[in-house]
């Protein structure tokens, strides 16, 4: 049967269904609220199609046929010849090395302008696992998804493997004649061009410098799709001097964000989780040092244009469109008295003036911790009318620091491109060397790089990926991954890491200082070349001690950027952006559009992951797509609906695109996310989703009017995961919630309204002897549980990709997400919720992020219907599931009241039934698999385990202690792979048996529940309510309604 | 006319009845027989190796501890297959012209591994650790026989998942309160000829052991040494070897 056999979803439908009414407290998608059909089948069936697909329809003959056969050779499977297998030890063991133990280097991922340290696990010399470096300030021991997901970039099939000149295989030495020719003739230097992405490695400036100087008229241009153009635009307006503002969320009580997205996408946003997080746990006892007790929150005010984390999370949260933005911090400077600042205009019709006043109100009487966030994305005004309002309010210094800008010479990007672009045209470029980046595929449409590009003689890529730029250059160079060459990178607060590789370059791959090196005819080693930068920048005789310490640490000490003072602040300077003029033919649209980087692939560097692809969007949930985004009333009036193709008609340029419905966006506008509809770069990327660059212009890079819609008919499939594993809650709550003041008011809020069990849950039909406590604790000393915390959860998905790399958990494709069929142990559930009136609801609803793992129930329902026994209850309360054993009948999934079990359907692993990076038939994929854990088969269940690998390990080590005398497990000596990459620490595992145990602890806050408790599952998995905390002179009518719900 | 069946056939045609019946359980006897036989399991048989490597000579007539080849056995899941470096230690200096060793002088030479025949091994979903058993004092050559007795090196004992349970099932039968130093001072006292009882007769000859009451108690206190008579029953559960 065919997917998109499936009934549209009928806008119309969800509005009369709401006609008159509340619609449910908590939903997941637009087609729970209109009840269709396809959304019932994942509602009732975890796997609503059941086999179907993969074989052959058949009649009943053949299907006894091959019944009988099957049963009659079904022993047969187990008749084999013990296979021959070889050691192959070391000739030379190196000293470091005991196989069977890993080994952990640090390092640090440089990614977009930022870097994010990292501890990275090799595994008899090949890397498979990063986690966060605790002693890095951008990390703290966390991570992000993408970092997680980097690692697979490394061990990529499709990754560029040859130098090609004019799509030929060729050689380095070639290329570097080819090059030296260029440079040799006269004026040749003057013609060299350089293109680099936002440049923060210290070696590679310096490189890059001595290059132009050899070279007199070298040029150097830095370009990168997703930059920080105004962010330093806004502060030189401002304070006459770029400056990076660096946000310290631990000293604020109260946030505003104006349209940004500083808990996913801003450079440090792992680090500003963390303190945001830290700010937001209520405790009522302290559970550790790192988490006391607390009883306060910060409030987070949110005026946002795209879907966003940030949004999600915050109090009070306005949806206006990015254009709109301005005018909203105009208004608000003014009120609050920046000097010099009037509101050019009237405050937009969405943003309510009592709503503004309370923010006001608020935002003074926190005077000196509080700060006002603007969007990267957002005009250089809102950043400059931000810092203005942040010096009036004393948050600067305190709540942000600035300091110089972290790239080492920072560029506008869009000048420094059209610089380029203009010399390319005028003829005066005859050599251009892209390094990294892909700018044929992501520069703005009106530049028309791919045919200036045309006009130079001499062009190379340096470039992870055979891509879009490599086709149109003529000279193709593959590049290392970071793992593989060493280099050097600075944080969002100017600390500075080496980046140390693990590998040894998988292809004839070079680094962007190696090809630099041999154009200054000063040819080393990655490593000659970055510790020859350090040596000279800090020469001491003790520098091989100083070298030896950076690189094990992963930080350099006291690279931090001082922070500076800026001089006062020019507020009255600051004058509206002036209106977008519009460019090119075409009648311009009453639309307004705008642009996002992705919150998996980015700005498309990473769209040939196979992990990100298949991550759901942080609130969309679409897997392998992006879609253009608009309100659901804005989608109502044009008569679109979900998965209708329109085509999107903008400053002359047509893109042909699919619209998603998004809750909660604001209306009249359409947000598109970067880094789609690839034509290059490897099999994932190819062909996903819609490529936004088409549209995209520089004088206007992130949003702009004159959008105009048309419907061309037709529909385009799009997957999201919001359907599939939707747990059917029968009219219960699935997320527990209360405003702050309430929950210290009551409390036991969460219990308040528990249903009543009849008979009483710790009753048993068959008396004492298989209750609970006699069933499960009095083995052993430890009894495993986890505790997720739905308040600080910020929904950013790195424990998704986490929980994929360390379990080898296979990618499965778009089709088969279609059919519920995505292998992730574990998800995060997202529910939107609680509006006070239906426009509400649908227009601005707030948002829940619930992960879901294996609940590890200790009255598991899945366990009495195995007929193998192939899922049974450990001693210390694990529900295992044992592969080896299972026959795939789906019979416990079929009663997991969870949806978290997966089955192999197909021969994922090993690529079936398309071939995807990520699967483990491919033999450069293999090498990122984790040895600690099996790679499951075809027709076999399989679910999160706790991680048992990690249990099992600490286990041993415990046992093996004190000269073999033994000792137990510490607290925290486990943590899952969920755990360890949460910035915000919101998921905590550990021996609920010990009574000074962070979990269990945990476990005895009031505002612990277990999700679906009144099923008698008895989960180990439980959770922690979430709390707002509303300002109650915005919002009185929030405090009334949760006193309802809680009452 | 002469009858067809004289009455021999009517015993004939019994025991073809019988034998009919019981050929399936025949066969099954005799199959399983046959994959447990070392034909099917290649237990005792003997694998041709690159270079002929005595355990006998090298650990017993010279008394070189295992630990020296097998340098992770204590710390790691694997007990580790000594580099070539290893054997060069000494055959740089002795036996240096030995034809027996000239592909271990190629290897160090030319850098490319020696490839030995694997004799044990577990399937991929089990997940078996060295270090745990040496550190609870079970005997190398309670799994691997009679290995300083081995001339060439072979396969001593062949793994069953219900042979391994019994142990994991009563860990206080095969326990022992000194860890590794019980495990290595074995093949000291075999090599002076010092055996001292009959647990260790049979753990040299790689036999199979059964423990005297007084020596289980024995295992019970030392389970009680290692705080592991409550989480004895860890032991049995599936995520245990299988994850």
């Amino acid at each position: 049967m065919q997917n998109n056999e499936h009934k549209r979803l009928d806008l119309k439908e969800v509005r009369a269904k709401l006609e008159g009414k509340r619609g449910p407290q908590y939903w997941r998608c637009l087609e729970e609220l209109a009840e269709t059909e396809e959304f019932q089948e994942f509602l009732l069936d975890e796997f609503p199609q059941q086999a179907r697909g993969l074989m052959p329809e058949m009649d009943r003959r053949k299907f006894l046929m091959l019944s009988a056969a099957s049963l009659a050779l079904a022993g047969l499977s187990g008749c084999r010849f013990l296979p021959a297998r070889k050691i192959v030890p070391y000739v030379q063991r190196p000293d470091e090395i005991i196989p069977g133990k890993p080994l952990f280097y640090a390092s640090v991922h440089p990614f977009n302008g930022d870097a994010i340290g990292i501890i990275v696990t090799s595994h008899e010399g090949r890397p498979t696992k990063i986690e966060g470096n605790p002693d890095h300030p951008a990390s703290l021991g966390a991570t992000d998804a993408i970092t997680q997901a980097s690692i697979l970039n490394l061990y990529d099939p499709d990754r560029a493997q040859n130098v090609t000149n004019l799509g030929q295989i060729s050689t380095w030495d070639d290329f570097l004649k080819a090059a030296r020719d260029t440079l040799a003739r006269p004026g040749g230097g003057a013609g060299l061009r350089i293109l680099t992405g936002n440049v923060t490695s210290p070696t590679l400036a310096d490189q890059i410098a001595t290059l132009t100087g050899r070279y007199p008229g070298t040029k150097w241009h830095q370009y990168e799709p997703v930059n920080r153009d105004n962010v330093y635009a806004g502060t030189r307006l401002l304070f006459g001097a770029p400056l990076n503002p660096v946000y310290r969320f631990d000293r604020a009580n109260v946030i505003l964000s104006l349209d940004s997205n500083f808990l996913l996408s801003m450079p440090g946003h792992v680090r500003y989780a963390h303190d945001f997080g830290n700010a937001r746990r209520v405790r009522s006892k302290a559970v550790s040092t790192n988490q006391p007790a607390h009883n306060t929150m910060n409030r987070l005010y949110a005026i946002d244009s795209m879907p966003n984390i940030t949004g999600a999370m915050a109090d009070h949260r306005i949806p206006v469109r990015a254009s709109e933005v301005e005018a909203v911090a105009f208004a608000l400077a003014q009120q609050l008295g920046v000097a010099g600042v009037t509101a050019p205009g009237p405050l937009p019709a969405s943003v309510p003036p009592q709503w503004l006043s309370g923010l006001v109100q608020d935002l003074q009487a926190n005077r000196g911790a509080c700060v006002v966030v603007p969007g990267d994305h957002q005009s250089p005004a809102v950043h400059a009318l931000a810092h203005a309002m942040n010096a009036a309010l004393g948050a600067a210094g305190t709540t942000v620091v600035y300091t110089d800008p972290v790239e080492i010479s920072p560029a506008d990007n869009m000048a420094s491109l059209r610089d380029l672009v203009n010399d390319m045209q005028a003829g005066k470029v005859t050599m251009l060397l892209i390094i990294g980046g892909n700018p044929v595929y992501d520069a703005p449409v009106d530049l028309n790089f791919k045919d200036q590009l045309t006009k130079v003689p001499l062009t190379a890529h340096l470039g992870l990926f055979d891509d879009e730029t490599s086709a149109r250059c003529r000279w193709h160079l593959p590049e290392t991954h970071y793992l593989e060459a060493w280099s050097d990178a600075r944080a969002f607060d100017g600390t500075t890491s080496i980046v140390q590789p693990l590998i040894a370059p998988l292809y004839d791959n070079r680094s962007a200082h190696e090809v630099l090196s041999e154009l200054t005819d000063t040819p080393g080693t990655s490593l000659d070349i970055v510790q020859g930068y350090w040596r000279r920048t800090r020469p001491s005789p003790t520098f091989d001690a100083f070298w030896e310490k950076v690189v094990h640490d992963g930080l350099i000490p006291g690279t931090a950027l001082p922070a500076r003072t800026p001089a006062a602040g020019r507020a009255a300077a600051i004058t509206p952006s002036p209106p977008s003029p519009s460019i090119g033919g075409g009648a311009g649209g009453e639309y307004e559009i705008a642009f996002m980087p992705d919150p998996t692939i980015w700005d498309g560097r990473f769209a040939n992951n196979g992990w990100l692809q298949e991550l759901p969007k942080t609130l969309s949930r679409l897997v392998w797509d992006n879609a253009a985004f608009m309100s659901f009333a804005t989608a109502e009036a044009l008569h679109l609906t979900t998965e209708d193709m329109v085509a999107l008609n903008y400053r002359g340029q047509t893109l042909p695109v699919a619209v998603y419905a998004m809750p909660g966006h604001p209306d009249n506008a359409v947000t598109i996310s970067l880094g789609y509809g690839r034509e290059r770069g490897g099999r994932n990327a190819e062909e996903a989703g819609f490529n936004a660059y088409a549209l995209r212009t520089s004088d206007a890079p992130w949003f702009g009017p004159g959008l105009s819609i048309t419907k061309t008919g037709g529909r385009y499939f799009l997957v999201g995961s919001h359907m599939r594993n939707s747990i059917n809650m029968a009219g219960r709550d699935p997320v527990q919630h209360a405003t702050l003041q309430d929950f210290i008011k009551n409390p036991d809020f969460v219990r308040n309204d528990a249903e009543v069990h009849d008979p009483p849950l710790d009753e048993s039909f068959y008396g004492d002897a298989h209750t609970h406590e006699h069933k499960y604790e009095g083995f052993g000393t430890y009894a495993w549980g986890m505790s997720i915390d739905n308040n600080v959860c910020i929904g950013c998905n790195a424990c998704v990709v986490a929980c994929q790399a360390e379990n080898n958990i296979p990618v499965v494709g778009k089709d088969q997400v279609s059919r519920g069929r995505e292998m992730h142990w574990l998800r995060i559930d997202r529910y939107f919720g609680t509006g006070r009136s239906n426009t509400d609801y649908l227009a601005n609803p707030r948002t829940y992020f619930q992960p879901i793992p294996c609940m590890h129930c200790e009255l598991a329902p899945c366990e009495p219907v195995c007929p193998v026994a192939a899922t049974v209850h450990s001693a210390e309360g694990l529900n295992m599931m044992v592969y080896n054993r299972c026959v795939g009948t789906r019979y416990c999934s079929n009663n997991c009241p969870y949806k978290v079990r997966r089955f192999n359907f197909y021969k994922y692993a090993a690529g079936q039934p398309n071939r995807m990076p990520g699967n483990f038939d491919l033999p450069t994929i293999q090498l990122v698999a984790n040895p600690e854990v099996t790679i499951r088969g075809r027709g076999v269940m399989e679910k999160c385990s706790y991680c048992v690998q990690r249990i099992d390990m600490a286990r041993i080590e415990a046992k093996k202690a004190d000269d073999g005398a033994g000792r137990e497990i510490q607290d925290g000596e486990v943590l899952t792979a969920c755990q360890q990459a949460c910035p915000t620490n919101a998921i905590v595992f550990g021996n609920i048996k010990d009574a000074n145990s962070q979990v269990k602890k945990l476990k005895d806050e009031p505002q612990d529940y277990s999700l679906l408790g009144e099923l008698n599952t008895r989960p180990r998995t439980t959770y922690l309510a979430k709390f707002t905390n509303p300002n109650t002179a915005i919002d009185p009518a929030d405090s009334a309604e949760a006193e309802e719900v809680a009452s | 006319m002469a009858q067809v069946f004289s009455p021999i056939h009517n015993t004939l045609a019994r025991l073809s009845l019988l034998a009919a019946l019981a050929l399936p359980a025949v066969i099954i006897v005799a199959s399983s027989a046959v994959t447990r036989s070392p034909y099917g399991t290649n237990a005792k048989v003997v694998l041709d190796q690159p270079v002929p490597f005595s355990h006998e000579h090298h650990a017993t007539e010279l008394g070189i501890d295992c630990r020296y080849c097998h340098t992770s056995v204590e710390t790691s899941e694997t007990a580790g297959v000594p580099p070539t470096q290893t054997c060069m230690t000494c055959h740089s200096q002795i036996w240096t012209n030995s034809p027996l060793l000239e592909r271990v002088r190629q290897s160090y030479y030319t850098g490319v591994p020696l490839q030995w025949n694997k004799l044990n091994s577990v399937p991929d979903f089990v997940y078996f650790n060295h270090s745990i058993h040496i550190n609870r004092g079970i005997n190398c050559n309670v799994c691997h026989g009679p290995v300083q007795q081995m001339m060439i090196t072979y396969k001593g004992r062949y793994f069953y998942m219900a042979w391994c349970l019994k142990c994991h099932r009563e860990p206080e039968r095969n326990i022992q309160p000194d860890g590794a130093k019980a495990v290595f001072q074995l093949y000291q006292d075999y090599q002076r000829g010092d055996l001292k009882d009959a647990r260790e007769r049979a753990l040299a000859d790689g036999e199979e052991y059964d423990p005297t009451p007084a020596e289980v108690e024995k295992g019970r206190q030392t389970l009680e040494k290692y705080h592991m008579t409550a989480t004895k029953k860890q032991l049995t559960d599936c995520w245990t070897c299988h994850r």
